[in-house]
């Protein structure tokens, strides 16, 4: 735990954790609004945007990138009308053939266009590029108080501990909003609460997390800490404040633990190389989504019948 | 805008439709028309409901009758109408309603205690930011206690029956500390124990001269529970006291022939002496 763990290992976890956690506060919220897919569908949407977007402007900038990702969901809301009503299909499966497509279509530019001189390709997508993310400059934990040292942290830490923070503060700001918003919609706004306003801001700030993590940790991670840990988080308490501080527990666990574990765990079991950081943070937040489901004590609640109604 | 005039003629519950929403009326309708497809859910309703009374809304599934409440509160869309709450537009009077949408309308395996979702009511007191003080707290207890809930403060919402999940919106209502109360169905799927408890709380309220306007649908209860009736099929159908516009040709009228002619006469015979 000395200077090669601050030099490999302490950045890339700090932005894991960071893209898990700003995911999975507004997971809570489109789980229980029983919206879970549209963080998935939000993920899959972004990519064509992101690639156009890269296409015209030439650089990863994350503005560009998010006018893009806006731009495809703009686009997916369209296609989705049009295939719903044209097509005459019922919309949660307008809804999946659209995101396939679109990540497909974002898959094909990727493939056909030259970004070499950037960390933009399929394998990215999917899977990040946390492992690269290092800070080179480190010696050790003293250089945590080196400037020159701190100039030189990877750009992708700066920019996902500020949509954290950004996406902390706001669920802090609008708590007592969501809460009513999301339990009784109707009641929330009889109470004059703006809840059409405040569902449509959901879903940007969970696009904004989205595309934020997926720069940094690819689309897999983003998938799974929408879903994988609010959900195992709702089966340990029957309070929503209690619930989103397990959620964030539990995001956080996911990216140290996937981390360590794609890093080291191959390593122990004789293999030579270790496998993907990102894959390994999503399968640790869903084994802790099953282990939830078997040993979690609210368990019970989840699915259960409805007392006459 | 005001023509005192005809705000007078309209209070005597004989609610003659009038060009304007009288404003000692604590909710009033004027051309409301509510549409989620092609055809109208409401069409064109007028409606002036009296202070210090109960009324009900009344009418036959799909008559429109939870529509007409949720356009009249804004929670719906309206096509086209006017609606005034004490005289004036309903973002002015927000903090003199409470509402009680219908129980099934939402997830009750949502993570909350009891006391959460009475909290809920306190929202217009406490703001956005605003701190949940001990003596809110207590205030949403004893709300819990009006409706004879209070030793459930904390139990997770998904645990209470369908008649204790009703009390714990009305208590979240009273919290609300409203002069107009307006439920949909508030009577839907609940015992009779709280079906007790319920209607001594709305007329305890009405007696202290607040306003209550209930989407009813038991035809049996109407004359015992209400002052008021508004009967509603898409369009109005009847207004007035009780005696007057809750009689065998005004149900004919609305019901159709979804009601026989044996059915309008027990319930005639069964609220009678109430």
């Amino acid at each position: 735990m000395g200077a090669e763990f601050v030099q490999f290992s302490l950045t890339p976890i700090l932005i894991g954790m960071f893209a898990a956690i700003a995911c999975a506060l507004p997971g809570n919220f489109l789980i229980l609004r029983r919206q879970a897919l549209i963080g998935d569908a939000i993920s899959h949407v972004v990519l064509p945007g992101i690639v156009v977007a890269f296409l015209l402007t030439g650089t990863v900038a994350a503005i560009p990138m998010m006018i893009g990702a806006a731009a495809a969901a703009i686009v997916a809301v369209i296609l989705i009308e049009a295939v719903r009503r044209l097509g005459r299909i019922e919309p949660g499966a307008a809804m999946g053939v659209v995101f396939t497509t679109l990540f497909a279509a974002g898959v094909l530019l990727l493939e056909q266009s030259d970004t070499s001189a950037v960390h933009l390709d399929v394998e990215h997508a999917l899977m990040g590029n946390l492992e690269s993310l290092i800070w080179l400059r480190a010696t050790g934990w003293e250089s945590l108080l080196d400037p020159a040292a701190l100039a030189a942290l990877p750009p992708e830490l700066g920019r996902m501990a500020v949509v954290c923070a950004l996406i902390v503060a706001l669920t802090a700001i609008f708590w007592r909003w969501l809460k009513i918003a999301t339990f009784d919609e109707g009641f929330a706004q009889a109470l004059g609460i703006p809840a059409a306003g405040l569902g449509f801001g959901l879903v940007v700030t969970a696009a904004i997390a989205a595309v934020a993590a997926f720069d940094a940790v690819g689309s897999i991670i983003v998938i799974a800490m929408f879903i994988c840990p609010p959900a195992a988080a709702r089966l340990m308490t029957n309070r929503l404040e209690v619930q989103v501080l397990w959620s964030v527990a539990f995001a956080a666990l996911s990216a140290v633990l996937g981390y360590v574990l794609a890093g080291y765990g191959p390593l122990w079991f004789g293999a030579a190389n270790a496998v993907s950081a990102a894959g390994m943070i999503a399968t640790v937040s869903g084994v802790i989504l099953g282990l939830a489901c078997l040993y979690a004590p609210h368990r019970a609640r989840i699915g259960a019948a409805r007392e006459d109604a | 805008m005001h023509r005192p005039d005809l705000a007078i003629a309209a209070h005597d519950g004989q609610a003659l439709p009038t060009d304007t929403c009288p404003a000692d009326s604590p909710l009033a309708v004027r051309g409301l028309t509510v549409s989620y497809g092609e055809k109208p859910a409401v069409f064109s309703v007028d409606a002036t409901f009296p202070a210090r009374a109960m009324s009900a809304i009344i009418g036959p599934n799909g008559a429109g009758k939870s529509t007409f409440l949720k356009a009249a509160l804004g929670v719906v869309p309206r096509l086209s109408g006017e609606v005034r709450v004490f005289g004036t537009p309903i973002e002015k009077a927000r903090d003199r309603i409470a509402y009680v949408p219908q129980r099934a309308s939402v997830d009750w395996d949502f993570p909350a205690t009891v006391l959460d979702v009475v909290q809920m009511g306190l929202y217009r007191r406490v703001g956005l930011l605003g701190r949940m003080s001990g003596r809110m707290r207590a205030l949403a207890l004893d709300c819990l206690g009006r409706v004879g809930m209070a030793d459930f403060a904390h139990r997770q919402i998904g645990q209470l029956s369908g008649g204790q999940q009703q009390r714990v919106f009305l208590a979240r209502a009273l919290a609300q500390d409203a002069d107009l109360y307006l439920l949909d169905e508030p009577f839907a799927g609940v015992d009779a124990a709280t079906e007790r408890a319920i209607i001594d709380v709305l007329k305890g309220l009405r007696d202290a001269g607040k306003s209550v306007v209930a989407v009813h649908h038991d035809l049996s209860t109407v004359r015992g529970y209400f002052d008021h009736a508004f009967l509603i099929n898409v369009r109005r159908m009847a207004e007035g006291p009780v005696e007057t516009a809750f009689t065998a040709e005004t149900l004919h009228a609305t019901y159709g022939g979804r009601l026989a002619t044996t059915q309008i006469d027990e319930v005639m015979l069964s609220g009678g002496a109430a």
